[in-house]
């Protein structure tokens, strides 16, 4: 067995029948794997998440970024997709869950695929793999700090985003939440609530709350990095995925 | 965090791209995560043109205390114009 993988942009069926590129990674041997669909964050299908996807791939997973700003700005540079986004109102959450099913079925569809299938989402994208995971049956979701779970956004946001707190009970899988105590958006009280609401729907979830982290503590090209929360947040994924993605 | 905040407005313009000069004709402006300024949040502002496509646009971000200088500087300047130099461009 080699760590030789394929990392390359395709071309998937998204929400409504459309057409959407993706970022797809895989390894090149190894037994059958599970497959996981990153998420992007406000700023796009952008080269750090890019990279995410990669790191799944070396980690023995097949995994897929879908582009989510692909109708707005088709072949467009990250910045400015996600700028047109933003000024479009940004992603309706029934196209989100609809370009998330795309890509787990286009995981499942691999030859290399086991059929086992996770979210993972940063930021916006946290709220997002919250909500696919209440929308659509896959084995797990990893929340890393999504805001506006819970708690409604200021008002006057032109950009449609709503709590989703109440669509708990419908959560399909286990889900691992990562967040920093530090953290506003989401509040360590608006996590508190999320817990609650698990605990009320009985679903399977473990959370981990970092002092000393704030919002996006994982991501390495800001200064909101906390290597230490970041390194424990990816041995809780690790760990999450190898109980409810690998193949036993 | 990402805010989410977002102000859109209609703009009458132009602006220099990256390929060149083009009619401006939509601003967005927000305070988030930038792109490539230093820090963790500054005042972004995108001068667009969606006619065009995603790559018409002009984006500035600034720190807080640039932004808030910036747009007195605009308010100052056309406070000091002639009246008469003031009428909307026309078309």
């Amino acid at each position: 067995m080699t760590d030789a993988m394929r990392a390359e942009t395709v071309q998937i069926t998204g929400h409504a029948g459309d057409t959407v590129e993706a970022y797809l990674a895989q390894p090149l041997e190894g037994p059958p794997a599970g497959g996981v669909v990153v998420i992007h964050h406000m700023p796009g299908y952008d080269e750090a998440t890019k990279e995410i996807t990669r790191k799944f791939a070396a980690r023995g997973y097949l995994a897929i970024c879908p582009n989510l700003y692909f109708r707005e700005a088709p072949g467009a540079s990250p910045d400015d997709a996600a700028a047109a986004a933003r000024a479009q109102g940004g992603v309706p959450d029934d196209r989100l869950v609809g370009d998330v099913d795309g890509a787990a079925n286009h995981l499942r569809s691999l030859a290399s695929s086991n059929g086992r299938i996770a979210t993972i989402g940063y930021c916006s994208g946290g709220r997002q793999s919250f909500l696919a995971a209440c929308s659509l049956a896959i084995d797990a979701a990893v929340d890393c700090y999504g805001a506006f779970v819970v708690a409604p956004p200021p008002e006057g946001l032109p950009i449609n985003v709503e709590p989703i707190v109440q669509l708990a009970p419908g959560l399909s899988c286990p889900l691992l939440g990562l967040f920093g105590a530090d953290d506003q958006y989401p509040s360590p009280e608006e996590v508190d609530v999320l817990e609650q609401a698990l605990v009320e729907a009985g679903k399977e979830f473990e959370f981990h709350r970092y002092e000393g982290a704030g919002h996006a503590f994982f991501n390495t090209d800001r200064t909101s990095y906390r290597p230490e929360a970041a390194a424990e947040g990816w041995q809780r994924i690790w760990e999450f995925f190898d109980r409810f993605l690998a193949t036993h | 965090m990402c805010t989410y905040q977002t102000t859109t407005l209609p703009v009458r313009g132009s602006g220099k791209g990256a390929e060149g000069w083009f009619p401006v004709s939509d601003a967005t402006v927000y305070f988030d995560h930038p792109v490539h300024a230093a820090g963790d949040h500054t005042l972004n502002i995108d001068l667009i043109n969606p006619s065009r496509g995603a790559g018409a646009r002009v984006a500035v971000e600034l720190d807080p205390t640039s932004a808030r200088a910036l747009a007195l500087a605009i308010l100052q300047s056309l406070d000091g114009a002639p009246a008469g130099l003031l009428a909307p461009a026309p078309g």
